[in-house]
């Protein structure tokens, strides 16, 4: 199965409201310090960054390190400007990459 | 994709229907604590942020698990269950041919003899997604198990292990007081399966007996053996009446 991701951003706001947006990745965060039980080092397995574009400009980037729990919830704010789509991508260790996106109407 | 939106809209409404909301549950709680004899579940003791992991239905973290659950539903079972299951969740463990069998039992037995397919692995991402968006249906409905659970309160009952307990010394008669740290609940299973913090991701009512067995250094069982199922059956009848909050989030 693909990455799953869940974005959660109002549908309409009116101009100049800031709007919060939650974002939700399914991913283990394997943070590289553990043991398996045979003794060898469990390699790292994160997600690394998270973009996040309105309307092709980038208002959000988050670096993500080792010691996130599982299945990463961001939340973050942005002013409503105008219609458009909001463009998430996360991308991570071993090619991991997710996008998502999403239509917001500016009244 | 209408789940998404539907939960966007959910999201969406504003203070009004925020307060509202808030109102709602605070009267509901009262109405659960009023009605459950002293009986409570997990989530009452639960931190506020833990709590609200499991009120969020957008982002909470279960929510994978159900959007996982809904894509596998829409294409192995919707096809002949077209009602939904509504209620079934809170029927489980049940006898099914004579044989006590648990929710993810059900759902294997329907694929070998149904669908022809292979069963899903217990603890597989597959059957937790599964278990996880048929239990979601169930969300708020009371418990009402109806098997006999004489055997897995016999085991409920029992002393075992090299630490000489039995699930009643901690869950019947410490319930509320701590263990290590971690608060011990009354072990009513009103949210399986959960998104437990500690697991950093699903896992079904089994997988917890095995952990707390191991917990009391007692022999432990199979995932899927009779003991466990008839344990499941003794909990849920102890919780008979008690409202479904599948999939909860558990610390």
């Amino acid at each position: 199965m693909a990455a799953r991701v869940v974005v959660n951003v109002p549908p309409s706001a009116k101009r100049g409201e800031v709007i919060e947006i939650r974002t939700l990745v399914g991913h283990p965060m394997e943070t590289g310090f553990r043991h398996a039980q045979t003794g060898e080092l469990i390699p790292r397995d994160i997600v690394r960054s998270l973009v996040c574009t309105y309307n092709g400009e980038e208002i959000f980037r988050a670096d993500l390190h080792p010691a996130l729990a599982a299945n990463p919830l961001i939340s973050f704010a942005t002013v409503a400007v105008d219609s458009g789509t909001l463009e998430f991508k996360w991308s991570g260790d071993n090619g991991f990459s997710a996008s998502a996106s999403a239509a917001i109407k500016v009244v | 994709m209408e789940r998404r939106q539907r939960l966007q809209r959910l999201g969406e409404r504003g203070d009004q229907g925020r307060v509202r909301l808030v109102v709602l549950s605070l009267c509901l709680s009262a109405a659960t604590a009023l009605a459950q004899d002293g009986r409570r579940s997990g989530y009452e003791y639960m931190s506020r942020q833990t709590q609200a992991m499991q009120d969020d239905e957008a982002t909470g973290p279960a929510v994978l698990a159900l959007l996982d659950g809904e894509a596998l539903w829409k294409r192995d079972c919707a096809g002949c269950h077209k009602q939904g299951m509504k209620g079934v969740a809170t029927r489980y463990p049940a006898l099914y041919r004579g044989k006590l069998v648990d929710l993810e039992q059900r759902v294997n037995l329907c694929r070998v003899e149904r669908q022809k397919a292979q069963p899903f692995p217990y603890e597989s991402r597959e059957l937790l997604a599964l278990t996880a968006f048929i239990g979601r249906q169930s969300r708020g409905l009371p418990i009402e198990v109806s098997a006999d659970p004489a055997a897995g309160k016999a085991f409920f009952l029992k002393r075992q292990g090299q630490l000489n307990l039995s699930c009643a010394n901690c869950h019947d008669d410490n319930p509320g007081r701590k263990l290590g740290g971690s608060v011990i609940p009354q072990g009513h299973p009103t949210g399986y399966p959960i998104y437990r913090l500690e697991w950093q991701g699903m896992g079904s009512l089994q997988r917890r007996l095995r952990s707390c067995l191991a917990g009391m250094r007692a022999e432990n069982y199979a995932l899927g053996s009779p003991e466990l199922v008839e344990l499941e059956l003794y909990l849920m009848s102890r919780a008979r009446g008690m409202k479904l909050e599948t999939p909860a989030v558990r610390p």
